[in-house]
């Protein structure tokens, strides 16, 4: 997130798009509904009715797949109608003549016609978003999950720096991440193409940072993501791999894929907590151990850095995580891993990050701090781009709309979404472990809409047949207005019918390597 | 009836929500060296005293009897128990053989979005300067 969680309750108008927040991130959602009870408007753009569209002032509901057509019709309007913030456009951003031009033969009925809603909402939103003193954007992966995520994201910042809402209180672009920690993963270099605070493998001065301070040299070549590790493993080309606290036999798109890939390494070595669908496919399973059982640091979407405590041991033979990867690594032969305790590491990577490099355990506390914090007596920072972003002037970047993209298959009439629910956690190796959330939502269901529904034959609670051109799956069907005709949602939590099964992995967005998990060909049958 | 053994001491441990990317301050509450549940942070910049339902009941997998509390060796689906030391010695010797035979490449590391930054600092440590390779990512994008 550019800016924090509790600006979003001060902000006077919130565009909200790809997120359930109240399902995904219930605490966020309940600043957003504080904004909305201060008078806050509340723009919706999702295909789904979701918990806060009954809240919104406006719910406009896009065919999936074409994000970039509406903010590119947002943005037409703003700049024919001088809806622009000038003064921050000409002083803080540059491509402004580029954008603009490339909108000036769009068409807004044309734009009404491919993404579904109708002219006359797009331009009322526009000028509600345009008109606000302080407008923040809210989004989660129904922006980000798609071969186009990022020209999506690229679309949302434009919007953005149109109206001069960054850098300031209340506005921003502000993405929620899911998992507790994969802002922190990110931060602290988990990243094949980043060391620590997103320096590139590939700077020779960031990377020599680091081998003076390991006395070694580091490869400058950036790795493979996650999807490309996994197709490396069937090629051959990755023989050791070793995986800690994931689950990707659930949580990656194209599970049959996954599997062969795992199962074709000489040599999986998978540290969890549950013998998980990915450990059972181990050689060696390692026993690791949960958060009540260490000491550490979580950093969460809006960049505060903030310290977990260790409350009980772990059961049995199980270890600390970071123990046991400093263990491997001695008995592989390598120095510089010998730690006491995490802080000591934390402490390592201060020193090596400079966004955290003001931070201790002693300043955490029980409130955290937010990066960049880059000195001792430095407060941490509630908002990014106040003065200036990373590369000076804002860029706007020209978006186009790519038609294929939104183009189904023969015999695929219907558009899945996969998605989340709220009493469930990822792959629910947690959660369907905790009697309270299980009983919720205990198996998974396809949302399908009354009138497909009733064109199939398909009644609440039958069970029927999901296909994709990847694989299929069996879940009972909940008829539900949630959904449009010719669109279906599940949950991808249950191990028993995994939706990912569904979904392909060799279609991905060029830069963030992401697949399309909220546009998938597919049928149903009844079973 | 007398609770004269028993261990009723009671402490709270501050500490941060293990779901989701929010970051709810919580305490855990450990009655006898046992987590009994869990407590709102009040003043928390984040949550300030709130919690979502998982947040509320996310000790509870926490003392499941299916947690994981032996190394495993495993060989077509079925697993034998192992000590630990034996455990970490195999995972390292079939790292230095794949080093040694086809170079550090031909290794890969996931890291979690679950662990502490501590430990996926770690991770990177372990694949980019003991290993030699940047083929480390994790669930980021899903």
């Amino acid at each position: 997130m550019t800016n924090s969680i509790g600006e979003l309750s001060d902000a006077d108008v919130i565009l909200l798009t790809g997120s359930n927040t109240s399902e995904q991130h219930p605490v966020i959602a309940g600043k957003i509904l504080d904004a909305v009870r201060k008078g806050a408007k509340l723009l919706i753009f999702d295909p789904r009715i979701i918990h806060l569209t009954s809240f919104a002032h406006m719910h406009l509901r896009q065919k999936p797949g074409t994000d970039i057509v509406w903010i590119n019709a947002l943005m037409k309007v703003i700049i024919d109608e001088d809806l622009l913030d000038r003064e921050f456009v000409n002083s803080r951003t540059e491509g402004f003549e580029e954008l603009s031009r490339s909108l000036e033969n769009y068409s807004l009925e044309r734009a009404a016609e491919i993404c579904g809603i109708e002219a006359s909402d797009l331009r009322e939103a526009a000028r509600i978003f345009a008109m606000a003193d302080k407008a923040s954007i809210v989004y989660c992966m129904g922006i980000t999950q798609h071969v186009f995520g990022t020209r999506n994201v690229l679309a949302l910042a434009n919007l953005a720096l149109l109206t001069g809402n960054v850098g300031r209180l209340s506005t921003g672009v502000n993405p929620l991440r899911g998992q507790n920690n994969v802002q922190g993963a990110c931060d602290v270099g988990a990243l094949p193409n980043v060391l620590t605070g997103y320096q590139k493998v590939d700077d020779d001065v960031a990377r020599g940072n680091f081998e003076s301070a390991y006395g070694k040299k580091l490869p400058s070549k950036p790795g493979l993501t996650l999807i490309e590790i996994m197709n490396a493993c069937l090629e051959g080309k990755i023989k050791f791999l070793y995986i800690m606290g994931e689950n990707p036999m659930i949580t990656e798109p194209d599970l049959k894929h996954v599997e062969e890939a795992l199962s074709a390494v000489d040599f999986l070595v998978v540290q969890d907590i549950f013998l998980t669908e990915t450990a059972r496919l181990a050689h060696v399973v390692l026993p690791g151990s949960c958060w009540a059982e260490k000491d550490g640091t979580f950093t969460n979407t809006e960049r505060r850095v903030q310290r977990i405590r260790k409350a009980i041991d772990p059961p049995g033979d199980a270890r600390l995580d970071w123990q046991i990867i400093c263990d491997i690594a001695k008995a592989f032969g390598s120095d510089y891993f010998e730690y006491s305790s995490a802080e000591e590491i934390f402490d390592e990577i201060a020193k090596l990050t400079p966004s955290y490099s003001g931070m201790s355990y002693q300043r955490l506390s029980t409130q955290g701090l937010q990066w960049p914090c880059p000195s001792v007596d430095h407060p941490g920072t509630v908002y990014l781009h106040e003065t200036g972003f990373a590369r000076g002037k804002g860029l706007f970047s020209v978006v186009e709309y790519d038609p294929e993209s939104q183009k189904l298959e023969e015999h695929y009439p219907f558009v899945l979404m996969t998605g989340r629910v709220g009493f469930q956690y990822h792959s629910g190796t947690m959660s369907r472990r905790s009697r309270a959330l299980a009983r919720e939502v205990p198996e998974a269901y396809v949302e399908i809409s009354p009138q497909d529904a009733a064109r199939l034959g398909i009644s609440d609670r039958d069970k029927v047949k999901v296909v994709s051109p990847n694989g299929e799956l069996t879940v009972r069907a909940f008829v539900t207005e949630r959904v449009r005709p010719g669109e279906i949602f599940i949950p991808f939590h249950f191990s028993e019918a995994p939706a990912n099964i569904l979904i392909n992995s060799r279609e991905l967005d060029p830069q963030s390597k992401i697949t399309s998990m909220k546009f998938c060909p597919a049928r149903i049958e009844k079973a | 009836m007398s609770d004269k053994n028993l261990d009723f001491s009671y402490t709270t441990v501050p500490t941060i929500c293990p779901y989701c990317g929010t970051g709810c301050g919580m305490l855990l509450e450990v009655i006898g060296g046992k987590i009994s549940g869990v407590l709102p942070m009040k003043g928390h910049p984040v949550s300030d005293g709130c919690l979502c339902l998982k947040g509320w009941t996310a000790h509870e997998f926490v003392s499941s009897p299916d947690r994981l509390a032996r190394a495993l060796v495993g060989k077509d689906g079925d697993f034998k128990e192992v000590g630990y030391t034996e455990a970490v010695a195999l995972v390292a010797d079939a790292m230095r053989e794949t080093v040694e035979n086809h170079g550090p490449d031909s290794c890969a590391f996931v890291a979690s979005a679950r662990c502490t930054n501590e430990e996926n600092y770690l991770m990177s440590k372990l694949a980019r300067f003991a290993v030699g390779t940047n083929n480390i990512d994790h669930c980021a994008r899903l």
